[in-house]
């Protein structure tokens, strides 16, 4: 089974090296320019088999790290990691469901549905048994789901849900000496109008982030904030 | 527009979306469609039905909630489909080049979107943002769509709440006690003095994201977009920076108060009250306080 994990969430991560088995490869992906390597050279001293990153002089207008500069969206960012699971013919892909600046996980259900992959959004627990996965995500409400999927498919994998390894000092080393390749628009037969294309929407206007209020103090002393608190927590309005 | 049934009830948020449809409707938009589906439909057969839909009736604009249960498969439907799509839409409007939405980025609704060359745009709704509309005050065709299981993806069957019962509670909280890094960072040990702090003062325990990824809390202790947004009347908030998608999380809260010792930590942008100190002293004040 080869396992495809994009961007290299470590709980992501972490979840394919748990289902990892005999034979099976895993290869850690991101999108981006060399910032991005130190988190695939964490990916591969946690023991990930390979990894790569896209990346394209052309992107460099298009792409940004946050979503506010970038003229493309998450589903543009599916597009792209679509290219690169065919060229893998991954049959498991894990992504992120959480993370802690975006907290959805668009991208990965995009590239789902992209590739016509069944597959499972905020999951928590997963198995592999004869190319079947059993897993257990959340639905809302708080109750939770245990779904069959067959294979080739895709998860997004809930953040905290499990406890990503921590490599050692000798594996952070051999993992600076890997060679990370880096994958081309070319290669991946896509140009930037494709992925304009691809995009869901396009942004015509970004508004500065607005002043914050200002909060109104409520002492100075541990002592005097912690009085005043208890005291809220008394008034408190109760709906 | 999909509205979602719980126990053959329309989900409090399908009101949200009528309203906004009918609006929308009168601005030029079409005629509304409400197309209703199990909350818990199976996230690949939902997908499947909602596709049928689109392709017999050609919308122009598919409402759904942003919520983990459409979240589940809009995007997917939108790629494949070649749609538009946004999620976290605080506003809508119908105009003559099409539709353009105002969507949330990290939080708060601030990029404007606009969809050329999509025929039909799939777009999720920030709960609350919307005005609700009875559906029996509008004339609306209503479809009642019946997802086929996807013979790829087999729901065996449903998990008791026990630790997401957690999850139940912090949304219904009214008193909501959040640490950070600020205070989080004694690991276990730390949370569980919260734990008592939080009895103490009659307020149920949230932990920030940071918590969540360093592993010291369980994800149904969290706060967020997806974790958990809450309304609380008060919110106390010690030793957390505020990143973006917490503060998204709490935005509805009533009264936020805020400590933490750096000065420029986000979190003061929202809080109503607030205090540049060290949360762990101030837990040991509260500690003293409360016995």
């Amino acid at each position: 089974m080869k396992l495809l994990v994009a961007p290299p969430d470590r709980f992501a991560l972490e979840a394919a090296l748990a289902l990892r088995a005999e034979g099976d490869e895993v290869l850690a992906v991101a999108v981006g320019d060399e910032p991005v390597e130190s988190a695939l050279r964490h990916a591969l001293a946690m023991g990930v088999d390979r990894a790569a990153r896209v990346w394209d002089e052309e992107l460099a207008g298009v792409w940004a790290e946050e979503p506010d500069a970038a003229s493309l969206d998450e589903l543009a960012l599916a597009a792209l990691l679509a290219a690169v699971a065919r060229s893998e013919r991954a049959d498991l892909i894990l992504c992120r469901a959480q993370s802690p600046a975006l907290d959805d996980d668009v991208t990965g259900i995009a590239l789902a549905g992209l590739l016509d992959l069944p597959h499972a959004a905020d999951v928590f627990a997963v198995e592999c048994h004869d190319e079947r996965l059993t897993l257990q995500r959340r639905l809302d409400g708080g109750r939770a789901e245990l779904l069959r999927l067959a294979l080739p498919a895709l998860l997004t994998i809930r953040t905290g849900s499990n406890a990503p390894r921590q490599p050692d000092l000798r594996a952070v080393k051999r993992a600076r000496a890997r060679s990370i390749s880096v994958l081309g628009l070319d290669e991946l037969g896509l140009d930037t109008n494709a992925l304009r294309a691809s995009a869901g929407a396009h942004v015509v206007a970004l508004q500065e982030r607005p002043p914050g209020r200002s909060p109104r103090p409520i002492g100075d002393s541990a002592a005097e904030i912690a009085a005043r608190i208890v005291e809220l927590a008394r008034e408190r309005i109760v709906s | 527009m999909l509205g979602e049934l719980r126990r053959g009830e329309l989900r409090p948020v399908g009101l949200e979306l009528i309203g906004a449809a009918l609006a929308l409707s009168a601005q030029g938009a079409g005629p509304v469609v409400l197309a209703a589906i199990d909350a818990e439909a199976e996230a690949n057969a939902a997908r499947a039905a909602v596709q049928g839909l689109i392709a017999e009736r050609r919308p122009t604009l598919v409402l759904a909630a942003h919520q983990r249960s459409a979240l589940d498969f809009a995007p997917a439907l939108a790629a494949r489909g070649g749609y538009g799509f946004a999620r976290d839409v605080a506003a809508v409007s119908w105009e003559e080049s099409g539709p353009r939405a105002q969507c949330g980025v990290y939080g708060e609704p601030r990029a404007e979107l606009a969809f050329p060359g999509k025929d039909t745009v799939v777009l999720l709704l920030r709960a609350s943002a919307f005005d609700p509309t009875s559906p029996s005050d509008a004339p609306l065709e209503r479809v009642e769509l019946q997802p086929a299981t996807d013979a790829r993806a087999e729901r065996l069957e449903y998990r008791d709440r026990s630790p997401a019962a957690r999850d139940a509670e912090l949304g219904e909280a009214d008193f909501v006690l959040a640490v950070g890094r600020g205070v989080g960072h004694e690991g276990a040990k730390g949370i569980a003095r919260m734990q008592r702090l939080a009895d103490r003062l009659g307020a149920t325990l949230a932990v920030s994201g940071a918590l969540v990824e360093a592993g010291l809390a369980p994800g149904a202790r969290k706060v967020g977009v997806s974790g958990r947004r809450v309304a609380p009347s008060l919110y106390l908030a010690l030793g957390i920076s505020g990143a973006p998608a917490h503060l998204s999380g709490i935005a509805r809260s009533h009264t936020i108060v805020a400590v933490n010792s750096d000065p420029d930590a986000r979190i003061f942008e929202l809080a109503h009250y607030g205090a540049v100190a060290d949360a762990f002293a101030v837990v040991d004040e509260l500690e003293q306080r409360l016995g």
